[in-house]
């Protein structure tokens, strides 16, 4: 298995300058989320205003796919209605669940396509799917406290 | 014997001529889980392909044979280890199911009860921590720690501050499977004894690589696994002092574990059958055996040597990679066959990532040790481990791979 396949330049290119680290006020969900098996962690907030993702900021411990991952996250959600920032996620998990056999939509994903590599290395695929679970958590729990 | 010779060795198995997509395998993770040698999977085939029955209760020729295999194994196990009677070898299905009976039954017999104290230590693998957890909070125990030195050896300081009359249990292990270092079990022992505290012993990487006589060394229960001993998975060992075995209650309910069972009440078999319900680990009893027979015919003293030399081989290299930090005692003095590193600020998986296109396996994350990941301030370590057969040239495959690891990643 080529070692490019899974690390693109612009996964490399997240993981040594991730967009949006760190953790920021106001939000109003903030989850924990772990990775069992390998102890990656992130901490995630979400700040929603008018059904919108006003800003996704994080703290994460974790390897280049997972650190490369949480940016693109952050990339491709913030700014975007909700609802719309749903159809990316899920968008992006049936790409990492496709067994290569799915075709990345540029359009939605962006530099979330450079991920369709991962999904060939089945022990990679939690590591680009941590922030993205975090996220579907905090997002629905900051739905339920503006409700 | 003193004619060991890691060649002829490693044609006992198949596994390490394997092509993988990075070239010739070289398997660094023994720590995890060792290769099995031709001579173990045959003797598990043999028993399958010939002598299958279920044991203690089948009234025929196969069933008396299995039974008689099944029995004979449990007395090789014994020999192996050095217990004093082939019943205080109880089989479980791993370690980890070994340490949670001896935890399980310690509390329900009331010898932890709410004012005692359990001590354990830092480096413990979380099999030899969350079973101690579960017990406490069952029986309103506490639990308490021996810290861990920089060094990466038991900071043994507070041993008698530690160890007092409140100790129930005093649980550790004898060789940790992420620091690699040998614990001096002897003065805790004592000091255990002294105050009446029982002594559980995680025996899972010393028995693999180091001679072990349980009669010698004390301790009152000592727990290992098949697995990383060149036997099966599904198969582990608690051996228990027998007095003490005979004195606790049993653990899972079921067939075998009782002397007779009426629709009020049960009374229960003598150890080792109280500690074993339902049909047992048949064919990896037998395999167990077969591995027991392997080590011993290349003798356990000339397996430690070569885990010695070998691990000696790789703290010199490793120490040359710029950027590579070892986790743990750092020279070959009462240490095993496992060294946790960082390099630099790659992650783990991504050198595992790297290693693996090479061919190079070996393990990375926490390795189930997170309290001595957190004293050491690391989320996660890179991993190799070292047994009978791993070369020198082993080693060398992995330092070249770390060399490519860091050019990969820019550092």
């Amino acid at each position: 298995m080529n070692l490019d396949t899974l690390y693109q330049e612009i996964i490399l290119d997240h993981y040594k300058a991730p967009h949006g680290a760190g953790l920021r006020d106001p939000f109003e969900a903030e989850v924990h989320h772990v990775n069992p098996t390998c102890g990656d962690e992130i901490t995630l907030r979400v700040h929603l205003a008018d059904d919108v993702v006003q800003d996704v900021s994080y703290d994460a411990a974790g390897c280049s796919i997972s650190q490369a991952s949480a940016s693109v996250l952050n990339d491709l959600v913030v700014g975007k209605p909700l609802t719309d920032a749903m159809t990316v996620l899920d968008s992006f998990t049936e790409l990492m669940q496709g067994k290569g056999q799915v075709e990345a939509d540029e359009d939605v994903l962006e530099d979330g396509v450079a991920f369709a590599g991962v999904a060939q290395f089945p022990a990679r695929i939690k590591c680009a799917l941590l922030s993205w679970m975090a996220f579907k958590d905090a997002a629905s729990q900051a739905v339920e406290e503006s409700a | 014997m003193n004619s060991f010779d890691v060649e002829a060795v490693r044609k006992d198995f198949p596994i390490l001529e394997r092509e993988v997509p990075g070239g010739r395998l070289v398997y660094l993770d023994s720590a995890n889980t060792s290769q099995k040698p031709r001579q173990v999977v045959e003797a598990i085939e043999r028993h399958y392909l010939e002598h299958n029955a279920n044991v203690a209760r089948a009234m025929h020729t196969l069933g008396a044979e299995a039974t008689e295999a099944f029995e004979d194994a449990r007395t090789r196990l014994g020999r192996f280890i050095g217990a004093p009677r082939r019943e205080e070898v109880v089989f479980t299905k791993n370690a980890s199911e070994a340490l949670n009976l001896v935890a399980r039954v310690l509390a329900d017999s009331g010898r932890i009860g709410p004012d005692a104290e359990v001590v354990t230590t830092e480096m413990e693998h979380h099999s030899n921590i969350v079973p101690w957890q579960l017990a406490c909070e069952r029986t309103g125990a506490t639990l308490r720690w021996f810290g861990v030195t920089d060094e990466g050896r038991l900071d043994l300081d507070d041993l008698d501050s530690l160890v007092t009359e409140r100790t129930a249990v005093v649980t550790v292990t004898w060789v940790s499977n992420m620091l690699g270092t040998i614990n001096p079990l002897e003065p805790i022992i004592r000091r255990a004894h002294e105050v009446g505290a029982l002594v559980v012993v995680d025996a899972s990487q010393a028995v693999p690589q180091l001679p072990v006589d349980v009669a010698s060394l004390g301790a009152d229960f000592v727990a290992f696994t098949g697995h990383k001993m060149v036997g099966p998975t599904g198969i582990g060992v608690l051996w228990g002092k027998h007095e003490l075995l005979a004195s606790l209650p049993p653990f899972l309910g079921g067939g075998e574990m009782i002397e007779t069972v009426t629709m009020e009440r049960s009374t229960f078999a003598p150890p080792p059958a109280r500690f074993e319900a339902g049909t047992p680990p048949i064919a990896q009893a037998v395999g167990l055996a077969a591995a027991a027979d392997y080590l011993d015919a290349i003798g356990m003293d000339a397996v430690a040597a070569h885990e010695q030399q070998v691990t000696a081989y790789a703290l010199e290299r490793l120490q040359e990679v710029p950027g590579l930090t070892i986790v743990g005692p750092t020279e070959p003095v009462d240490r095993g066959g496992a060294i946790s590193f960082t390099l630099g600020a790659i992650h783990s998986h991504d050198v595992a990532q790297v290693l693996d296109s090479r061919g190079v396996a070996i393990r990375a994350g926490h390795h189930c040790a997170k309290p001595a990941h957190l004293r050491f301030g690391v989320q996660s370590t890179v991993r190799a481990s070292f047994y009978l057969y791993t070369t020198n040239d082993e080693i060398d495959a992995l330092v070249d791979g770390l060399v490519a690891t860091r050019e990969y990643f820019g550092a």
